[in-house]
């Protein structure tokens, strides 16, 4: 129910708006091709911007409710990940499946970015390594794995079976394992064909003679519905097709990751997509990446609103609640249990719990933070309204101040300092628990924070870490200026 | 007019008051004395309706406590105990005018002053708040606000139970003279048999263990004790008192 809610609600804002919301997932290729899309869009007369997405599912949940029109995929991702269930073997069937559900895909864009296995040049040259299949021979070989390719039903398991590989593997981070291979530290890793590391470390890609890894070939997924909304933009989205081939994806990657020949130092991905599309499709776009200001100035108002609202929530859903537990102690066993239980949930998999019914995105990362921030308000404000001296007590029922006036007169002026206690508790906890936003595109600190781990791009990461721990100071600044400015004087004499 | 009658309250199998019958008559001061723990501030709490009786009767003017409107009866007691009971986050003023707002009276012009003046509290000291004042200071305002809606009966507990001995013997000055001003019923809870005495020179109720042990003026009291405790509980005092006693005009 609140899905469908979501699901018009998020319909009901993009039919309001011209601009045409296009996304990719938030590593390095698909960020370029993202804000190619992006250009293509724009190069057919509206405006378009680039949404990110930290993963496959999340992209593909955020395409069929139409939160986006289009994004970079694979095939071999739709078919045996996102689409696995349905068993499906060729490109038609994909398409045919696909159609089922209101998506297509265009011709493919021209390359196949598949796994492979690497070993370094000279490892394979020292064992004589030119297939898969030559490491059997090696059982002593070290293999380490990124942690998704060895529980993948198209990754190790499989891999070994094809090849009897006697070998011992491990998972490993794939940002660590180029660095792991270059130290000798492992002997053989999962490449993605166009990563741009192994021509930049001269790797040996070794041959899948078996034929084990299915193509992954990169197309552009997007909505059936775009052909009658905007036509102009999906032809002109189209033209990706057949447009990269291996090669210049790679050096595309290499450019954004190491820095191409010409550059100095590392390329941002929408400087690489515009150089990629003027370059393809003779167009004019400018590459003008946001500066950092206007960057983090954008951050810092979406951070802000999702601690804003989660927090206003959260205290006008709070007080009442801990007004009526301190009332009652039949009540107060409930509210202070499930807020406690609620705490205990990881924020994390709060998120991803949460992500079932409501989806991804700004509301549901309000909700899981609003949940969150109940905890210490409730109990501060209990702990407040409980803890007013008996004698206090006793003269308040004596003057006859009963009810409400009682609360407003001398209950929440006294409880006033515990209750501010716990909302600047919950509010500098929320505005750190708010970059976990980033992880379902939620916006905000978070954003350049998963971004920057998944594109292993140090200087990203900070973009989003050291605003957020400002923010988090500044709020505890701002609560012990509202407490001087609230809380009566004669309590804090 | 307060009248109790087989009054019995319990906290837990503790009979914290065991039967009491008890008639205070109006515009007299009546002093409850006892040693700790016999019951004479439970005896105060169960005449305002702080806490419910377990058993017997408490009418007010003739009525039940329980058919009278909690308000209403609110209004016709003034409370002060021996912290004061002061609102930290109030200023004096705001103290003494709470049971006003409480009540949506209006207070004439100049009855804080006079209030001020009555309870001989520095009018300077009204914008200040309880920490920034003395012990006799709050006992001033919490007799203030005691008074403000001018009840018929003050109930006042302990009331000079935290202030050095100086500064008690001067309000136990004021408290006398205002009760003779004012004359109201006040009923005053206290341990300390001089100040019964001087108070409430007429109206001893000397309380043990939830019952009353006897009852009369403090000379009747040394004179005919009814039982053994009696003269041990003034004997352990007397000597202060003469002195008190002795001193007064």
């Amino acid at each position: 129910m609140i899905r469908w809610l979501l699901v018009i609600v998020l319909a009901a804002s993009a039919a309001g708006q011209e601009r045409v919301v296009v996304g990719s997932k938030s590593f390095t290729e698909s960020a370029i091709l993202g804000h190619m899309l992006v250009a293509l869009a724009e190069d057919a007369g509206t405006d378009a911007e680039l949404k990110s997405f930290p993963g496959s599912s999340v992209a593909f949940a955020a395409l069929r409710v139409g939160e986006i029109v289009a994004y970079p995929e694979y095939t071999g991702t739709l078919k045996r990940e996102l689409l696995a269930e349905l068993g499906l073997e060729t490109d038609d069937q994909l398409r045919d499946a696909l159609a089922g559900i209101g998506l297509a895909i265009s011709e493919p864009i021209g390359f196949n970015n598949t796994y492979a296995i690497g070993v370094t040049r000279s490892t394979a040259d020292r064992f004589n390594l030119q297939t898969i299949g030559d490491l059997a021979s090696h059982p002593d070989l070290r293999l380490a794995f990124s942690n998704e390719f060895m529980n993948r039903g198209d990754g190790w398991p499989g891999l070994r079976d094809t090849y009897d590989l006697p070998n011992p593997a491990r998972g490993i981070e794939h940002a660590l394992s180029y660095p792991a291979l270059a130290q000798g530290q492992i002997d053989a890793t999962d490449l993605y064909s166009t990563d741009a590391q192994i021509a930049a470390m001269g790797l040996a890609v070794l041959e899948d003679d078996r034929g084990y890894f299915p193509r992954y070939d990169a197309v552009v997924l997007y909505r059936l519905d775009l052909a009658e909304t905007n036509p102009a933009v999906l032809a002109s989205l189209l033209r990706l097709g057949g447009a990269i081939d291996e090669a210049r994806m790679r050096s595309y990657n290499e450019r954004a990751e190491l820095g191409g020949p010409n550059d100095q130092g590392r390329v941002p991905p929408a400087v690489v997509a515009a150089d990629a599309v003027n370059e393809l499709f003779g167009l004019d776009a400018e590459a003008a990446p946001p500066t950092l200001a206007s960057r983090v100035l954008l951050r810092t108002r979406q951070h802000l609103v999702l601690v804003g609202v989660s927090m206003g929530i959260a205290i006008a859903v709070a007080l009442p609640l801990s007004v009526l537990a301190a009332r009652s102690r039949a009540f107060a066993g409930p509210v202070l249990g499930i807020t406690g239980i609620l705490q205990t949930i990881p924020a994390l998999a709060l998120l991803v719990l949460l992500i079932g019914p409501l989806g991804i995105g700004a509301p549901t990362a309000i909700v899981a933070l609003l949940l969150y921030s109940l905890l210490p308000i409730v109990r501060n404000t209990h702990a407040g309204l409980t803890g007013i001296p008996g004698d206090l007590v006793e003269s308040a029922d004596a003057i006859g101040l009963i009810g409400f006036d009682r609360l407003r007169r001398v209950e929440l002026p006294l409880a006033l300092p515990t209750i501010l206690a716990g909302v600047k508790i919950a509010a500098v906890i929320n505005v750190g628990t708010a970059t976990l936003g980033g992880f379902i595109s939620a916006g905000g600190y978070g954003q350049p924070i998963f971004t920057g781990i998944t594109q292993n791009n140090f200087a990203l990461i900070l973009e989003g870490a050291v605003p957020a721990a400002c923010l988090a100071v500044l709020v505890q600044v701002a609560f012990d200026g509202i407490e001087r400015l609230v809380v009566a004087r004669g309590l804090r004499l | 007019m307060i009248e109790l009658s087989r009054i019995v309250k319990r906290f837990g199998s503790h009979a914290a008051l065991d039967g009491v019958d008890l008639s205070i008559p109006a515009a007299t001061t009546t002093a409850l004395i006892g040693p700790s723990g016999c019951g004479k501030s439970t005896l105060l709490r169960v005449i305002i309706g702080l806490i419910e009786a377990d058993e017997g009767e408490v009418t007010i003017e003739g009525r039940p406590l329980a058919a009278w409107n909690q308000r209403e009866l609110r209004q016709r007691f003034g409370y002060a105990i021996q912290s004061g009971g002061l609102f930290p986050h109030l200023t004096a003023r705001q103290n003494i005018e709470l049971p006003a707002r409480a009540h949506r009276c209006a207070l004439k012009a100049g009855r804080i002053a006079e209030l001020a003046e009555l309870t001989h509290l520095d009018p300077l000291l009204l914008d200040r708040f309880p920490a920034e004042l003395s012990g006799g200071q709050r006992q001033r305002v919490a007799l203030a606000r005691a008074l403000v809606l001018d009840p018929d009966i003050l109930l006042l507990d302990e009331p000079l139970g935290a202030l050095d001995p100086m500064v008690r013997a001067d309000l136990q000055r004021d408290l006398k003279s205002l009760f003779e001003e004012l004359n109201k019923t006040v009923v005053l809870v206290t341990h300390d048999l001089a100040e019964a005495a001087y108070l409430a020179p007429t109206d001893i109720v000397l309380l043990r263990e939830g019952r009353i042990a006897q009852r009369g003026a403090f000379a009747q009291l040394r004179a005919e004790p009814a039982e053994p405790f009696v003269t041990s509980f003034i004997e352990a005092q007397t000597e202060r008192v003469a002195a008190l006693v002795d001193a007064a005009p």
